[in-house]
């Protein structure tokens, strides 16, 4: 067992690791490459559903129960499924991403919206503002903790998936897990096991202290 | 893609034997998860203190990937039904840690009060005022991890105990999509079944709350 965690740092900061087109800074970048823009082409969508549907209050039920789906959808069956049926190209990586972060975005934007004190939507009406004005001035300003809350979620959960890239031949920090359990070497899966957690925590504090700076000021409610 | 229907009947044994792997995986992880849910949460809630560090480690082990985390038990466990059950249980324990404590917190003082003056231990208000009355919540997380379990089984696939998601690497290995369509429609359907079961079970151990309307899900937004 030390002897592993040994043979474990060393891989880890070899500097030969870490050079070089299989390196590992070439496949840290690959894997923020699929995470953001995943994550991203996720809130693309998931940010006006999710708005729409708590602005309106129509879908919650759809609201409320897509994540629930969403939580149980494999994802490692969708990326294969997709991977089967469109054959080799990167997009069954990118659409079980999405698969995976919308429903838990527009759940949390739905949350967030739903949360927004009528009395307060009330008296924005009172004081003559418009639907959209509401929607933009009252609504998204309240209810953006939870939103970011809901990012937050899906990035974590987007960066500890973008693993199965390297299970449909591409790269990805995933590589090393994939590699590494063909190839029977432990020590090689860890590393790219250790990396996608360091990986996934960074994310997740970078984007705590995100929205605790968009906050300063506020008081912790809904968080 | 087309799906041929004929394979179904053909492995309808393969199917069942793999559903009953699913659940041998997934049931008990989800139990475990309560069974240490449970003490850190009342601990947590007891223990001012402890509350922020036992929330933040389950937090942190959310965060880690699911398979970095069944490969990182590889070396302790090894390719056994014991690594896939650890990792989910681990997986389970941020929502059910987290569930608990909201749920006891919002048990309301006076009651806590009223139980102590009317002599009764603090172990007892525990089992017999607080829990019951944090059960809608604690349930809604045993729902929640209880979903997410089932659908992570199938990444266990890769140390050889994924239930319905060996169907996945079979599918993906032969180029043949059928066994995968299957098995992501049972992992739902079994998500879904259980649930709606977990949903039954709730309603039969809180009486009270029947025929009142749903109470607002304000505590588990996050979940």
């Amino acid at each position: 067992m030390l002897e592993l965690l040994k043979n474990l740092a060393a891989w880890l900061t070899g500097p030969a690791q870490w050079a070089g087109p299989d390196g590992i800074a070439t496949r840290v970048l690959e894997h923020l490459e699929y995470s953001v823009l995943a994550t991203l082409a996720a809130a693309l969508i998931a940010l006006p559903v999710g708005l729409l549907i708590g602005h309106t209050g129509r879908g919650a039920f759809l609201a409320v129960n897509l994540s629930s789906f969403g939580r149980a959808l494999p994802t490692v069956g969708l990326v294969t499924l997709v991977f089967l049926a469109g054959g080799l190209s990167v997009w069954p990586v990118y659409v079980s991403l999405v698969a995976l972060a919308v429903p838990v975005i527009i759940t949390n934007t739905y949350a967030g919206m739903a949360a927004v004190d009528p009395e307060v939507k009330d008296a924005a009406k009172g004081v003559g503002l418009r639907g959209r004005q509401i929607l933009w001035q009252v609504e998204v300003p309240l209810a953006l903790p939870l939103i970011m809350t809901g990012i937050r979620l899906a990035t974590v959960q987007v960066v500890a998936t973008a693993t199965i890239a390297a299970y449909v031949s591409f790269g990805g920090l995933g590589r090393y897990v994939f590699d590494g359990l063909a190839q029977r070497d432990l020590v090689q899966v860890l590393g790219g096991a250790v990396l996608v957690a360091v990986l996934a925590v960074v994310a997740d504090l970078a984007l705590g202290g995100l929205t605790r700076l968009l906050f300063r000021g506020r008081p912790a409610t809904a968080r | 893609m087309t799906v041929e229907w004929g394979w179904f009947p053909d492995h309808a044994g393969e199917l069942t034997r793999l559903t009953a792997d699913h659940l041998a995986t997934a049931v008990p992880a989800v139990l475990f998860g309560l069974l240490i849910a449970l003490p850190l949460a009342v601990l947590a809630h007891r223990v001012r203190p402890l509350r922020g560090f036992v929330l933040g480690a389950s937090n942190i082990l959310y965060t880690i990937p699911s398979l970095a985390f069944f490969v990182l038990l590889l070396p302790v466990t090894g390719l056994t039904r014991t690594t896939a059950i650890t990792g989910l249980t681990a997986y389970t324990l941020v929502v059910l840690v987290r569930n608990t404590v909201e749920g006891l917190d919002a048990v309301p003082e006076r009651v806590r009060e009223a139980s102590k003056a009317m002599g009764t231990r603090p172990l007892r208000t525990l089992l017999t005022v607080e829990l019951p009355l944090a059960l809608p919540v604690i349930m809604a997380g045993v729902r929640v991890a209880t979903v997410m379990s089932i659908s992570l089984v199938s990444v266990a696939s890769y140390i050889g105990y994924g239930g319905l998601g060996q169907l996945f690497t079979d599918g993906f290995q032969r180029n043949f999509p059928t066994p995968v369509i299957a098995g992501v429609a049972l992992t739902l359907l079994l998500a879904l079944a259980a649930d709606a079961l977990l949903v039954t079970v709730q309603r039969l151990c809180t009486p009270w709350r029947r025929g009142t309307p749903r109470s607002a899900p304000k505590l588990w937004k996050r979940a």
